[in-house]
């Protein structure tokens, strides 16, 4: 078996094990990342919005946001890891894709 | 690590920005040179590791919770200019498709992340392995202190980009435009957390994927193209 195979394989089998991202630091009722905090979260801890803050936060309004599907906000932690999965797959594909394409357009003149 | 929308002035951004394009014009003629075809499989898989390693969030129980970048481990293997376009890759769609990272701090994240974690990285793991051979165990000690240091200068860099927020801006009654911590606690927050757990989950990943690596193909090691 070539070693890239041996990779894809390592690799799916995080995709697989991808929702511990999420499982994980739901049982430990560990937050967010310091500094990724939404807006709510913010006014929370200081008291206030900041101007700028609230013009940019919602600038951008991501098809998978938060590697989840919309409107599967309130949904348990067993779709949850499924939308995470897919997260994972979809997202490996696209960087995968782009990479390589990247990489050949980079690396065709020589060899 | 993932600055979002909001945290940082657009005058920060756009400065950012400006400063990754030469890094990511120099990465591609650096990879065009010291690249080889045989190779290209192997950036697009530490593009996709990259990402797939971020989305595994290491909870500080009652606290935050972080990630590793799996960074080091791609400029060790590919080189550091290899690195920066993978994990550019791998940033730009975690900010598009998942809001992962802001697309106005798309500049900031890769300078982190995708410049300073790789070449810090790098290089502590060349000082460290330097003369050593391919298979040594010197080389995955080397890799995990590259690992190391490389994430936790990434993370004193967004300590300090969402540090000097507030000083530079900010209404005539003291509240902050944008990121509300000042310096004093940005850094200590975004350099402990990674000094303390999150480096060493790097470390782990990265020291366990290069001793893999050494058993299945040394080549990895010995220099490769530059």
């Amino acid at each position: 078996m070539t070693l890239a195979r041996k990779l894809w394989i390592g690799m799916g089998a995080l995709i697989v094990l991808s929702p511990l991202g999420l499982i994980l630091p739901e049982q430990f009722k560990s937050g967010k990342a310091w500094g990724e905090w939404g807006l709510d979260e913010i006014q929370k801890m200081t008291g206030y919005v900041p101007q700028g803050f609230q013009r940019l936060s919602g600038l951008w309004k991501a098809p998978l946001h938060d590697y989840a599907f919309q409107g599967w906000e309130g949904k348990g932690l067993v779709h949850l890891s499924f939308a995470y999965i897919i997260s994972a797959f979809v997202g490996i594909a696209i960087i995968t894709g782009v990479a390589f394409i990247i990489g050949k357009v980079l690396v065709k003149e020589h060899d | 690590m993932h600055i979002p929308d909001g945290y940082l002035s657009p005058a920060t951004c756009g400065v950012f920005g400006a400063v990754m394009i030469p890094i990511w014009a120099t990465a591609s003629k650096a990879v065009q040179k010291t690249l080889s075809v045989r190779q290209v499989p192997y950036l697009a898989i530490g593009a996709a590791f990259s990402f797939v390693i971020m989305m595994f969030n290491v909870p500080i129980p009652g606290g935050s919770s972080g990630h590793a970048v799996g960074g080091v481990l791609v400029a060790i293997l590919l080189g550091p200019w290899a690195a920066c376009i993978a994990i550019t890759v791998a940033l730009v769609i975690q900010a598009l498709l998942f809001g992962d990272g802001g697309i106005t701090a798309i500049g900031a994240n890769c300078f982190n992340m995708a410049f300073v974690l790789p070449f810090v990285g790098y290089y502590v793991y060349k000082l460290i392995s330097s003369g050593s051979p391919s298979g040594s165990s010197r080389r995955v000690i080397a890799a995990g202190a590259g690992a190391y240091f490389g994430i936790c200068a990434a993370a004193l860099c967004a300590g300090i980009e969402f540090g000097i927020q507030p000083l530079l801006y900010h209404t005539a009654n003291g509240q902050a435009l944008y990121s509300p911590y000042g310096l004093k606690v940005a850094i200590p927050a975004m350099v402990a957390v990674h000094l303390l757990v999150f480096g060493w989950v790097e470390v782990i990943v990265t020291a366990l994927v290069v001793k893999y690596l050494q058993k299945q193909n040394s080549v990895f090691f010995e220099g490769g193209r530059s």
